[in-house]
């Protein structure tokens, strides 16, 4: 079946099998910062912006994603830089795996949550695993950047 | 110091946060043949026939691959320096199969879906044979899980594949039985420890080509870049000389790629096909067929006299190493090297193991490396002792912890020449308000919060084994290649290299460039593992730094016409002592100065890092919930290079031994499977399941380590799991000894 | 991996009964748990074009539709507000906001899945699924109706001043529940739904006679104790069945205190 979607802005028309998921098919056209951490939906290495929701590309069929506007890493580099530097500054981006699924996801809920607390920064990012850094250096990252975007909550 | 103990932002930082394609997948050539593996459903089992016929002729399959098409010589998967402790027991395919998932097949193909057909058209028959999954019961056993001619043991190790004992030994100091029947205050406990998994984010996957020179390139995650080599050499009957291995950024690492899960696989298709092939596992394959921890149970028998003092330190750690014996021989012995010297007042200790074979999944190293279970037995049998004798288990490590200076006989009698431990313990109390809290305070809604504390050690590279190279070479800008063959696997060793060599040629981190891991270009180092890097290649990286400021100051003193020794090397480059006369590097370079250096290094001893932790917790008596409120760590790792690094080291630590201690648990069902096989079930903690992870530093000075440092990589994850055990034994008088400490276990332990 | 063989995005409900009727075609909730199947899929049922994707109040009811994701129903601060929160607390634990974004109320409740805190919470609520060609089933009856191939269009939940509690114990903050209660009281009649049995939820009710507006922590404790004891409760790789009855009396104690103490 043929479909269209828009991958970081650029329209991207294609045939494809029904069964074909958005992971693989962000792969497939350059957007590498996508990563497979798990085949049960559970690590949230996969996640990508999509109709401004952060989603497990994962689970997402292509077919499913038709008409509809995706974001990867590759297509928000100034925000990701803003806010990897923060991350950098911690030493908390360890070895990185999990940072493009990390990264996306606090992107999208700097939009969804005004003035997170800790447990509800926390909350929100359930779904992000990681194994190297222990969490705390992400959190303070974190921080760091709600604070030099204005005004967080203590 | 200028750049050492600095928080330096690491030098991947942002191509990493920035999603560059940098790792082993990203960057394989898109014309690899896709490889996946057949495996066995039985747990033990013979093959009697297999037709791969139906499989291959599937249009885009390349190649099926059984036994009979692999060499029939035994080989080791673990990485490891020589003389290689562990057995040479494993083919890249055999016909006996020793667990659920070993290897039955190999086939690659043009994409994943023509290979999964594929692979359901082998017809395999089994003979299935009768499978030993308890380890308790494997020593000796009739069923015998490596009973081939060719299985070799090349060290003496106490192996014998006929009594299914890939290792056994006992070393003992003084009488201990005597010594304990003196004792006011005996303990006699076993413990019980998990097969934990890395799960390091990236999985096991490796790509292999053969380039036009002839030399099969392997592109691989991997600790262990020069070891893989061999491993591969081994494996395939082909020269060293002609496989080069290369290490890209990689997806974590703590010790599960310190064997080489995946490499075999490719390479044995690229010599096959002549064609490029990537291997992937997926997360499933990770955790049924990788390499685990060493499930251990551990028997802790000590005693002491009527004040508390710790006389006497008996052992016994049988250790699971599973189907093949990868790390067997050698994390077993940690157990007790790497927690009986904690106590300093011992008169007499045995320890004694067995490490033996069953047909379960492999074990092989992870963070700690047997130091962690054996940490788990000896503080919790300690703290036993304490609530037996009522006392304040801080105040019992106080009287009896090692202090520096001492000699440690159960410590290869290395001396202790730095330690800071009694601050370490001193620290945490104050941070955590041990004395307010100790044993619990009961709150109102029938619930209690109670604290619990353990220490741990470590030790810094395997002295006289691990050895590091380095070479650092002057550019014609006056800036610093920095070539080493340690794998940084996220924790920025690159950059803490980087730091020590900018501290000690005086200018900046940024003008030190450090290479990947190439095999054919890289100075020799035996990886990352054994909190070697920090420790080992940062003193190789010192020693170089000196050889090449004295080669600098020679080539300067040539070329400005004057004696060595009025040569003053600043930095920037050299000057005379008068200052009339000075050369930047980049002009010595370009006059033809050859400004490059080499040095390696082999540690004769390994100082140990330590820690304390305490756990504060919130029980739910009700039900037996554990809260974890806060835990604590204070760590002596010697001067910490990067004091950013440090901490996410140690908190990265800690939340693995907060996964070991309450939530990660291997299930096998009574036929062999393993049922923790995705992240449904096997639950690595998330950001809601650590409570509040807090660290500091009291730092002691190594007079052998670079700029005073030890190592920190694998101490971290060994306090937990037996501060949190003691927590809830100080809360309602329950000692979980068996991991993980489950809500089920704790209601249990009250109702008894 | 699952594999699909053709993906239609239906234009009705009835296209998508009629492709519903073969055994080898599947209607897609948010696929995170189809995706772990083995069987291939013949056709896959996309109802994503019906309009099913959101949360309809009236004064009466609330109507769910079962394309409606998993954080649309934590997010709704209608239904949320009207049920104590329950609904929000249940979902809460499942994995990850991403996970949420794309887990469907459809999906949760057709699968009946042992592990669901949705069907759980909702059972103890006056919940009626409303299917294709049968049309309103209480959720009570059609938890206990083998998965046929009708089409589950939208959940209605009817406003009636039910009070509701939730509680489950996990290991892992966000793994599979060992437990999972929810208890809810309508003046005198109480709900008591307990699921991750580890069997799916199931639910009982009684007419309940306190002593006083106040009961009695005795008397609650007796109540709780009669009412764990008429579910079945069995052992899996997370928890003994004697240890989930014991987990399932203290929270259904627990839950009847919430829901019949007077300050909120």
């Amino acid at each position: 079946m043929n479909v269209d979607l828009w991958i970081n802005d650029e329209k991207i028309t294609k045939e494809i099998d029904g069964d074909a998921m958005l992971l693989d098919f962000l792969r497939d056209h350059g957007c590498l910062s996508v990563k497979r951490g798990c085949e049960t939906s559970n690590c949230g290495l996969c996640t990508v912006i999509m109709d401004d929701k952060p989603v497990l590309s994962c689970s997402t069929l292509v077919a499913r994603a038709a008409g509809k506007h995706i974001y990867t890493l590759e297509g928000l580099q100034a925000e990701a830089q803003a806010f990897g530097e923060c991350l950098a500054d911690q030493g908390a981006e360890q070895c990185g795996f999990c940072n493009p699924g990390l990264v996306l996801t606090v992107l999208a809920m700097v939009r969804e949550l005004k003035h997170p607390s800790d447990a509800q920064i926390n909350d929100y990012l359930s779904g992000n695993l990681c194994r190297c850094s222990g969490y705390m250096g992400q959190l303070r990252g974190i921080r760091d950047y709600l604070q030099k975007k204005g005004g967080e909550k203590k | 110091m200028r750049v050492v103990s600095q928080p330096v932002r690491k030098k991947d930082a942002l191509e990493l946060v920035t999603g560059q394609p940098v790792y082993t997948q990203d960057i394989a050539p898109p014309d690899c043949l896709v490889v996946k593996i057949l495996r066995s459903p039985h747990a033990h089992a013979l093959i009697t026939s297999i037709d791969t016929g139906a499989a291959a002729e599937l249009p885009g399959i390349a190649c099926v691959l059984t036994y009979k098409d692999v060499p029939n010589q035994r080989f080791t998967l673990a990485g490891q320096t020589f003389p290689e402790p562990s057995p040479y027991d494993r083919l890249i395919l055999d016909q006996h199969l020793r667990f659920v998932g070993d290897a039955v097949a190999i086939v690659a193909g043009e994409n994943e879906k023509t290979v999964e057909r594929a692979l359901k058209r082998i017809k395999v028959s089994y003979e299935v044979l009768e499978p030993l999954l308890d380890f308790r019961t494997a020593k000796d056993n009739q069923v015998l899980i490596h009973p081939e001619a060719n299985w070799r043991s090349l060290c003496e190790v106490g192996a014998d594949n006929k009594r299914n004992l890939c290792a056994s030994n006992e070393e003992k100091a003084g009488d201990v039985d005597a010594v304990i029947a003196g004792c006011d205050w005996v303990v006699e406990q076993t413990y019980h420890t998990r097969a934990n998994q890395q799960v390091t984010m990236e999985t096991f996957r490796t790509w292999t080509c053969w380039e036009p020179s002839g030399k099969l390139t392997c592109v691989t995650s991997t600790q262990i870049p020069f070891h893989v080599r061999r491993i591969l050499s081994n494996a395939l009957a082909l020269p060293e000389a002609q496989i080069r291995v290369v290490k890209p950024r990689i997806g974590g690492g703590f010790g599960a790629k310190q064997t080489a899960v995946t490499e075999i696989y490719p390479a044995l298709v690229t010599i096959k096909t002549g064609k490029p092939a990537l291997l992937v596992y997926s997360r499933r394959e990770s955790l049924i067929a990788a390499s685990s921890r060493h499930e251990n149970e551990i028997t802790v028998r000590l005693g002491a006299n009527k004040h508390g003092v710790i006389r006497g330190i008996d052992m016994y750690t049988l250790s699971n190493t599973g189907a093949y014996g990868e790390h067997g021989p050698t994390t077993v012995g940690l157990t007790g090297h790497k927690s009986l010297p904690l106590y300093g007042k011992v008169e007499a200790f045995r320890f004694r193991y067995d490490v033996v074979y069953t047909n379960v999944l492999s074990a092989g190293a992870y963070r700690g490396y047997g130091a962690t279970q054996g940490t788990f037995a000896l503080e919790s049998a300690v703290n036993e002792l304490a609530q037996k004798m009522k006392m304040d288990p801080v105040k019992l490590r106080e009287l009896n912890m090692v202090r520096e200076g001492a000699v440690m006989p159960a410590y290869y009698g290395e001396k202790l020449n730095s330690c800071a431990l009694d601050r370490c313990l001193a620290k945490a109390q104050e941070m955590i308000g041990w004395e307010n809290k100790y044993p619990r305070v009961e709150l109102e809604n029938g619930k209690v919060r109670s604290v619990g504390v353990a220490m741990a050690m470590q030790g810094s590279s395997i002295a006289n084994v691990d050895t590091a190279a380095v070479r650092i070479t002057v550019n014609d800008q006056g800036c610093y290649a920095l070539e080493i063959g340690a794998t940084d696997m996220g924790t920025g060793c690159d950059t803490i290299l980087a730091q020590i060599a900018a501290e000690c040629l005086n200018c900046s981190v940024e003008q030190i460039s450090v290479s990947g891991v190439d095999t054919d270009v890289s100075p020799y180092d035996s990886g990352s593992y054994a909190s070697s890097t920090t420790y080992l290649t940062g003193t190789v990286v010192i020693r170089t730094c000196e050889t090449l400021i004295d080669k600098i100051r020679t080539n300067g003193a040539r070329y400005m016409g004057c004696p060595v020794d009025d040569v003053i090397f600043d930095g920037a480059g050299v000057h005379r002592t008068d200052g009339s006369e000075a050369m930047r590097l980049a002009e010595l370079v370009q006059a033809g100065a050859d400004l490059s250096a080499l040095e390696s290094y082999c540690s004769p001893v390994s100082p140990p890092p330590f820690a304390v932790g305490m756990a504060e917790i919130e029980i739910d008596k009700e039900t037996g919930v554990v809260e974890l409120i806060d835990f604590v760590a204070v760590i002596d790792c010697g001067t910490p290079i990067n004091t950013n690094l440090v901490r996410v080291q140690a908190e990265g630590g800690i939340a693995q031994g907060i996964g070991m201690a309450l939530y990660e648990n291997v299930v096998y069902s009574e036929q062999g499977r393993n049922m923790s096989n995705s992240l449904l079930q096997y639950k690595i903690p998330t950001r809601l399941d650590v409570g509040k992870i807090r660290v500091a530093f009291e730092s002691s000075y190594e007079p052998t380590g670079p700029f005073g440092a030890k190592s920190i990589g694998e101490v971290v994850i060994n306090t937990p799991a037996p501060a949190i055990a003691n927590a809830v034994c100080n809360g309602v008088q329950v000692q979980v000894r068996e991991l993980p400490i489950t809500a089920e276990k704790i209601y249990n332990g009250t109702k008894q | 991996m699952r594999t699909i063989n053709q993906f239609v995005r239906v234009k009705t409900l009835e296209e998508a009964y009629q492709l519903n009727q073969k055994r080898a075609n599947v209607v897609l909730g948010g696929f995170m748990w189809l995706k772990l199947g083995n069987r291939a899929i013949q056709t896959a049922i996309d109802l994503s074009g019906l309009g099913l994707d959101g949360i309809a109040e009236t004064a009466e009811a609330f109507q769910i539709g079962s394309m409606c994701t998993l954080r649309e129903l934590e997010k709704h601060e209608g239904l949320n507000a009207c049920f104590q929160g329950a609904i929000r607390t249940a979902v809460s634990h499942i994995v990850g906001v991403q996970f949420r974004n794309g887990a469907t109320v459809g999906g949760s409740v057709f699968g009946r899945y042992g592990f669901s805190d949705v069907l759980t919470c909702l059972l103890a609520l006056d919940c009626e699924v409303e299917l294709y060609t049968r049309g309103l089933v209480p959720l009570r009856e059609f938890v206990q109706m083998k998965p046929d191939n009708d089409i589950l269009v939208r959940l209605r939940i009817n406003k009636d001043g039910r009070r509701i509690a939730y509680q489950s114990q996990r290991q892992a903050k966000t793994d599979f529940p060992v437990i999972a209660v929810a208890v809810a009281r309508k003046d005198d009649r109480l709900f008591v739904s307990v699921g991750a049995r580890p069997m799916k939820a199931a639910l009982i009710e009684k007419t309940v006679c306190f002593s006083g507006l106040q009961p009695a922590e005795a008397e609650i404790e007796k109540l709780a104790n009669w009412a764990k004891q008429q579910f079945g409760y069995g052992s899996n790789m997370r928890a003994s069945g004697a240890y989930r009855q014991h987990l399932a009396g203290v929270y259904i104690r627990r839950g009847i205190q919430e829901v019949f103490t007077n300050e909120r």
